[in-house]
C-alpha cells in the first residue's frame, strides 16, 4: 500500500517537475526583451535534453575510451594492455567466435524468414491472427524468453520420463538418446540464437510486410501476364523492389546481435562456450572488477557499430536533403 | 477435377507451411502457460503435453504455483517495483523529448542541424560504453539502488529514439497550420500545447508503449545500477535471480515467468496496433 503511493507521488513530481521546469523557464524569459526572448527560448526547449545527453551518453562514452587505457583500478596508465588482453585472452576469443556466429546465423535466419513470411501471408485470409502469434514474442523479455525456453530444451537422462518438448520428441518420439542442447559444444550455440530468432523474427516481418504491401500490384500482374512464375517473380521483382527496406531491417538485426546479452546470461550465464561479447564485458566489470579491460570490450563493440552510425547519419542526411 | 478443388489442392502447401510455423511458434508459450497451472509432482512426472490426454479433467490445474511466487518468493512485491520503475522512466523521457523535438522542428537556432545528426548518432551507441562511468558517478551521488537513478538512467538511454521520432512526427505536421497561428498572434508554447503534442497522439502513444515496455523487459540497466537491492528489484531482476536459486522448480519458474509477460502481453493484445506503428516509424532509423 505504501509503496503503491510512493509511486503515485513519485509519477506526480517526475512528471510534473518536468513541465513545471518548462513552465517555470518560459516564464523567466518572458522578462527578457522579445529580440533576446526569440534567441533564448530554443534553448529552453531543448536545454535538458542536451544536459542529460552529454551526462548520460557523451561524457561516459568519451570516458570509457580514456578508462580503456588505464588498469583495473583506473589509476595507472598502461597502454595497450587490455586491448592486448581483449584480443588474445582464450575466453575473449571465444566470445568473438560466438558474436560472429550470432552475427552470421542470427541475421541470416531472422531477416529471411521475416522476408518469406511476408510474402507468404499476404496470400492467406487470416494473416492478421498468424503475424500476431509470430509477432508475439517482441512484447516479453528476453529473460522471459530464456525461462521459455529453457524449459523448451530441458534435459533428463535417457529413461527418466522428458518434460523439455524438444527431448521429449528426439527420444520418446524418434528414439535417439535425449540430448542437453545447451551443455552439448556443438549444440548450444545454436540454441541460444533460436531463441533470438524467435523473438525477433516477428519484428522482420512486420517491417518487411508493410514494405512488400508497398510494392504496386500492377507491377507484379503484369510480370504475371508476362508469363514470370511466382519464384521469378520473388527474385526479379520482390526482392530488387524490396533491396533497401531488407538493408534496413538486417542492419538493426546486427546492433541488437552485437549487444545481445539477456538471453545468454539467463539461460547459460556463458558456460559452456556461449560466451558473446556484452557478457564478457559485464564479468570482467562485475565479477572480476577489471574496470580497465570492461571498458577495452566496451569500446570494441562501439567499434563494431560505428560503421551502422556512419550509415544512419548519411542516410539521414538524404532524407533532410529531400524533404 | 473442378477448378475449385484445384486450386485449394495447390494452395495446401502454403498453408500447411503457415500453420506449422505458427505452432512452432506458439508452442513453447503455451507450454509456460499450462505448465504453472500444474501441481509440481505432475510437473516433474510428466510433459506439460499430457494434460491433453483429459482436455476436460479441470482437476488436474490449479493456482499454488503463482500464490507461492507472489507472496514468498517475492515476484508481488517485484511487480510492484516493475510498475514504479517503467510509468517514470516513460513519461519523462517522453515530456524532454516533446519540448526537444518540437524545438528541432519548429524553431531555428544556431547548430540545430548538426546537434540533430549527434541524436542520431547517439541512437545506436551501446549502452556497454556507459555503465562503468555512470556507476562510478552514481556510487558517489548515492544514486545507485535508488527509483531515482535508474528512472534518470532510462531516461538517458530513451531519449535519442524518443526525440529522432517525435522530431521526425512533428516535421511532417503541415506548416501552414503553424504559420497562420504564429501570424494570429500564438506563442510557441501555446502552438506546442495546442497543435503539435494534440495531433501527434498516435506517435506519443507509440513511442510510450515502446518505452515502457523497453523499461519493464529491461535486464542489463537494472543489474547495473539496482546491484543486488532486493527492495527495489524489478521483475526481470528478481526472475534472472529465480532461475538460480529454484533451478529444476520448473512449477515455480514457469508461474514467475508468467507474471513476469502478463502486463506487456496485455498492453500488446489491447494496444498491438500502436506497438506496429511504432516500430514502422523506428525502422527508418535502422
Amino acid at each position: 500500500m505504501k509503496q503503491i503511493f510512493s509511486t503515485l507521488l513519485a509519477i506526480i513530481i517526475g512528471v510534473g517537475g518536468i513541465v513545471a521546469l518548462f513552465l517555470g523557464l518560459e516564464f523567466l524569459i518572458g522578462f527578457l526583451p522579445d529580440r533576446t526572448q526569440e534567441r533564448v527560448r530554443p534553448w529552453v526547449y531543448v536545454g535538458p535534453l542536451l544536459l542529460i545527453l552529454t551526462f548520460f551518453l557523451v561524457y561516459p562514452t568519451l570516458n570509457t575510451l580514456y578508462l580503456s587505457f588505464l588498469d583495473k583500478y583506473s589509476e595507472v596508465f598502461v597502454g595497450l594492455d587490455n586491448w592486448r588482453y581483449a584480443f588474445t585472452n582464450h575466453a575473449m576469443l571465444i566470445s568473438f567466435r560466438n558474436n560472429v556466429l550470432w552475427l552470421v546465423v542470427f541475421t541470416a535466419l531472422t531477416v529471411s524468414l521475416g522476408l518469406v513470411l511476408a510474402v507468404l501471408l499476404d496470400r492467406v485470409r487470416y494473416e492478421a491472427v498468424a503475424k500476431s502469434i509470430i509477432f508475439l514474442p517482441m512484447a516479453i523479455s528476453f529473460v522471459g524468453a530464456g525461462v521459455i525456453w529453457k524449459f523448451v530444451y530441458a534435459f533428463r537422462p535417457a529413461g527418466q520420463p522428458q518434460i523439455g518438448i524438444l527431448n521429449a520428441v528426439v527420444n520418446t518420439l524418434l528414439g535417439f538418446q535425449p540430448i542437453g542442447w545447451l551443455i552439448e559444444r556443438a549444440m548450444n550455440n545454436f540454441a541460444l540464437i533460436a531463441v533470438g530468432v524467435w523473438i525477433w523474427t516477428g519484428f522482420c516481418m512486420v517491417i518487411l510486410s508493410a514494405a512488400y504491401k508497398g510494392i504496386p500490384r500492377e507491377l507484379l500482374e503484369a510480370a504475371r501476364v508476362d508469363g514470370a512464375n511466382e519464384w521469378q517473380l520473388f527474385w526479379r521483382v520482390t526482392l530488387p523492389m524490396m533491396k533497401s527496406t531488407i538493408a534496413v531491417v538486417a542492419t538493426t538485426m546486427v546492433i541488437n546481435v552485437l549487444k545481445i546479452f539477456d538471453i545468454v546470461y539467463v539461460m547459460t550465464n556463458g558456460n559452456f562456450d556461449t560466451e558473446v561479447i556484452a557478457n564478457r564485458m559485464y564479468k570482467e566489470m562485475f565479477a572480476f572488477r577489471e574496470f580497465g579491460r570492461a571498458s577495452a570490450i566496451a569500446v570494441i563493440l562501439l567499434l563494431a557499430i560505428i560503421p551502422v552510425m556512419a550509415v544512419n547519419i548519411r542516410r539521414f542526411q538524404e532524407q533532410e536533403a529531400i524533404r | 477435377m473442378n477448378a475449385r478443388l484445384r486450386k485449394a489442392l495447390s494452395s495446401a502447401p502454403l498453408h500447411v507451411a503457415i500453420v506449422g510455423i505458427a505452432l512452432i511458434w506458439s508452442l513453447p508459450s503455451v507450454g509456460l502457460l499450462i505448465s504453472s497451472f500444474r501441481p509440481r509432482n505432475d510437473v516433474f512426472a510428466s510433459g506439460w503435453w499430457t494434460v491433453f490426454q483429459h482436455p476436460f479433467d479441470f482437476t488436474q490445474f490449479q493456482l499454488n504455483n503463482y500464490i507461492h511466487v507472489l507472496t514468498t518468493e517475492g515476484m508481488g512485491r517485484a511487480f510492484l517495483n516493475s510498475l514504479t520503475i517503467s510509468i517514470p522512466s516513460t513519461v519523462i523521457p517522453i515530456a524532454v523529448a516533446a519540448f526537444a523535438g518540437y524545438a528541432f522542428a519548429w524553431m531555428e537556432f544556431p547548430g540545430r542541424q548538426v546537434l540533430f545528426v549527434v541524436v542520431v548518432g547517439l541512437l545506436v551507441v551501446p549502452l556497454q560504453m556507459t555503465l562503468i562511468p555512470l556507476l562510478r558517478v552514481y556510487n558517489r551521488l548515492g544514486l545507485a539502488g535508488t527509483f531515482l537513478g535508474i528512472w534518470l538512467a532510462h531516461t538517458g538511454y530513451g531519449l535519442p529514439f524518443a526525440v529522432y521520432l517525435l522530431r521526425n512526427f512533428f516535421g511532417t505536421l503541415p506548416k501552414d497550420l503553424f504559420e497562420s497561428a504564429f501570424i494570429d498572434g500564438a506563442s510557441h508554447l501555446t502552438a506546442f500545447f495546442r497543435l503539435a503534442l494534440p495531433l501527434s497522439i498516435p506517435a506519443l502513444a507509440s513511442l510510450a508503449i515502446f518505452q515502457f515496455l523497453w523499461v519493464w523487459n529491461d535486464l542489463l540497466v537494472a543489474l547495473i545500477y539496482l546491484g543486488g537491492t532486493e527492495a527495489v528489484a524489478p521483475l526481470t531482476l528478481k526472475m534472472a535471480n529465480l532461475v538460480n536459486s529454484l533451478g529444476q522448480n520448473w512449477h515455480l519458474l514457469t508461474a514467475a515467468a508468467f507474471v513476469t509477460m502478463m502486463l506487456p502481453l496485455v498492453v500488446f493484445f489491447s494496444l498491438q496496433r500502436y506497438f506496429v506503428q511504432g516500430i514502422l516509424a523506428g525502422a527508418v532509423k535502422g
